[in-house]
């Protein structure tokens, strides 16, 4: 699950970790109230709050550049806020529809500090899993401000990693190195141990999937401040943490991604006009990938899971039939444990509830199939039989490609 | 021989007074696979019967495990209960803990991986179909099954499948009885960032079993784990091998189903997998229906 940088900031501000003043506002009533705050000594920084990276380098719709913008004044900080809350932001993660933003995120601007070559003081710190090894790792580098992958691409030197030992946890020993990794001396290296203690701390109680503060910078004045932070939490662990779940914005995700996990589908929706419904994570991903290799563009991921009762069925049915852009349907279950009958009755079942119109073709295998297949052939509705997960592609992308 | 269990392992469910656990301990039963324990903490003494079957129950897998023999537990409890249902079974001394249960966090996993390390216990899983040694009855009867497959796919015989995904296993299990060719054994390793056996560890249990001839290694997008199987194959393993990778279609940054299937960078994206596996002499089956005839490309049987 992902939560937005002000909630993430008010979190880490909780476990300790130094951020920007800021007041978050998701009503133009509310800005007014929110900068006046706030101490507009050095300018304020005024962000778009939408689950997405590369929010600084994007575009709105309207013509506005960049979804993050620095304001000198109070009145430049109420324009630029004006022109943000409630138009699309698109940016490089958006994708070309780009999002709405529904939320606004105002910080004091920090006084920046510089290095002796001249270079903004900013740096690069992350925890996450190491899937390699099955424990958490630190990530640091010198290099922040700019994609991690840029710079493990172009300057993988400048990039250092601890592994955290799970029985233990994170060392004072692993925070120093961090702390050494990032060329900290006096009170910034005291100050960085710390933030890194913290963060592991953060990480570790909160179930986190990552945490990233990117860039962490060093004020004119001497301080080590979280500029931007990305947080996401593991869902399978979010049952033991309310405070978590109360952060969910339900705006900035997909209804139809809601709606499926109401009957316990995972659904995700892509570009393409051949919509997949599949039991089995593994198989509806390269269910989608045969209907690509054939020359279809797959609408949709759909796991409707082991079961695939006929409620599931019907409920899948009617979310992919919510995507104006599908133009057939390719039902593949492999019912290895299931009734493939039960099933083939549940396809109808949803078929007619829905009044299916679009072409329609049903893969089956499985436990009792020659029943299920005769029940789908007795239904009268008019849907095409499938014998092999590549039979059944090529005559869904035929159908389409024909209708 | 097979790899990790065999027509005579001794099987406890974890979880058997469940519905899921029951389900499927009847449908081990029926398949003639030697179920003898249960354990659900205070309902030792019960008994679970089933078809003239009577698996005694007990409180805690040290006991089952000390008065029926059992070695191998398949693991169906609840996600918040998962991974301390593991760690009984390191305390017990079980060669094999089969971790079934879907949603276990990761932190825990963290934990319990950490806390396995220097044990006797391997861990299969989790969120995994399990593992199957199919029987020589009719339909495979006779076999070990612990997990959730459908037993009657299987054929034995002399492939080796191993997988992430369940119903994609089945997928390829189903090609091959349906082929004519049988299986050593299949293993769903499980779909999860943090689990305990790799496809890797499965390729070296596979290389060293003398009735495995071929292998089937069936990946997904994210992690590096078929990336370190691929180097290992071609160094070392004597065996013909076809792979598949699912997730060609799935966009960066999205978890599909599988809480690992996640593309987190260049190097876990199905293309650049697919392309390591072709530089390591894998046969790459080019749809998932290809499977069967990908092996049958590199393999004469």
């Amino acid at each position: 699950m992902n939560i937005h940088e002000y909630q993430a900031k008010a979190l880490l501000e909780q476990f300790g970790v130094a951020v920007p003043r800021g007041v978050a506002a998701k009503d133009a009533s509310e800005f007014e109230a929110a900068l006046a705050g706030l101490d507009g000594s050095a300018g304020y920084m005024v962000k778009s709050q939408i689950h997405a990276g590369g929010r600084g380098k994007g575009s709105f719709t309207n013509g506005l550049k960049g979804g993050v913008k620095f304001s000198a004044t109070r009145e430049k900080a109420l324009e630029n806020a004006r022109a943000m809350l409630g138009n699309t932001l698109v940016t490089a993660q958006t994708g070309p529809e780009g999002r709405k933003v529904q939320a606004l995120y105002f910080t004091e601007a920090a006084n920046l500090g510089k290095r002796p070559d001249g270079r903004d003081d900013e740096y690069y710190l992350a925890i996450l899993l190491d899937r390699a090894t099955s424990r958490p790792v630190v990530v640091a580098s010198t290099e922040g401000g700019v994609e991690i992958e840029k710079v493990a691409h172009d300057t993988p030197e400048r990039i250092a990693k601890v592994q955290v030992d799970p029985a233990v946890g994170l060392q004072p020993y692993q925070a120093r190195q961090v702390a050494f990794a990032l060329g900290f001396k006096g009170e910034l290296f005291r100050q960085a141990v710390a933030l890194v203690t913290k963060l592991y701390q953060f990480y570790w109680e909160k179930d986190c999937a990552m945490v990233e503060i990117n860039p962490l910078l060093v004020t004119k004045e001497g301080r080590l401040v979280a500029l931007d932070a990305k947080v996401s939490f593991d869902d399978n662990a979010l049952f033991r943490h309310p405070d978590i779940v109360a952060l969910r914005d339900l705006a900035e995700e997909d209804p139809k991604e809601i709606e499926a996990s109401k009957f316990g589908l995972s659904y995700i929706a892509l570009d393409g006009n051949i919509a997949c419904l599949v039991n089995g994570a593994g198989l509806a991903m390269s269910t989608m990938d045969i209907i690509q290799h054939f020359g279809g563009r797959p609408a949709n991921f759909l796991d409707v899971g082991g079961g695939a009762s006929k409620e599931q069925v019907t409920a899948a049915f009617k979310i992919i039939l919510g995507d104006p852009n599908v133009k057939g349907i390719l039902v593949n279950i492999f019912g290895g444990i299931m009734d493939c009958d039960i099933i083939a009755q549940g396809i109808v079942a949803a078929a007619r509830e829905t009044g299916l119109s679009l072409p329609l073709v049903v893969r089956l295998e499985g436990n009792n199939v020659a029943a299920g297949k005769a029940t789908l052939a007795a239904s009268g509705l008019k849907l095409v039989a499938g014998d092999s997960m590549a039979d059944a592609a090529q005559k869904i992308v035929a159908l389409v490609g024909k209708a | 021989m097979s790899i990790l269990v065999h027509e005579k392992t001794r099987v406890l469910v974890q979880g058997i007074t469940g519905d899921f656990g029951g389900r499927h301990a009847r449908l081990s039963l029926d398949y003639g696979t030697q179920v003898v324990a249960g354990v659900t903490p205070g309902k030792g003494g019960q008994v679970f019967e089933h078809n003239g079957h009577k698996v005694p129950i007990f409180d805690t897998v040290a006991d089952a495990r000390r008065q029926t023999g059992a070695e191998v537990s398949a693991i169906f409890v609840p996600p918040p209960f998962a991974a301390d249902a593991i760690l009984e079974c390191v305390d017990a001394d079980l060669d094999l803990a089969i971790a079934i249960t879907e949603g276990i966090p990761v932190r825990d996993m963290v934990r319990a991986k950490r806390a396995m390390e220097g044990r006797r216990t391997r861990l299969i899983g989790p969120n995994c179909p399990g593992v199957v040694t199919p029987g020589r009855g009719d339909k495979s009867h006779g076999g070990c099954r612990i997990g959730i497959a459908p037993g009657y796919i299987h054929r034995r015989g002399k492939v080796g499948v191993v997988s992430r995904s369940g119903t994609l296993t089945y997928e390829a299990v189903w090609q091959l009885t349906s082929k004519g060719h049988g299986q050593s054994t299949c293993v769903g390793i499980g779909g999860d960032p943090v689990n305990g056996t790799s496809h890797l560890d499965v390729i070296r249990l596979f290389n060293e079993d003398p009735e495995t001839e071929a292998i089937i290694l069936i990946g997904e997008i994210g992690g590096s784990a078929e990336v370190e199987a691929a180097r290992w194959i071609k160094e070392h393993c004597k065996k013909p091998v076809a792979g598949f990778i699912a997730g060609a279609t799935a966009p960066a940054g999205r978890r599909m189903g599988h809480a690992g299937a996640v593309i987190g960078g260049a190097d876990d994206t199905a293309a650049a997998k697919i392309r390591i596996f072709q530089e390591c002499s894998i046969e790459v089956a080019k749809t998932p229906s290809d499977m069967a005839d990908a092996l049958l490309r590199v393999w004469k049987p």
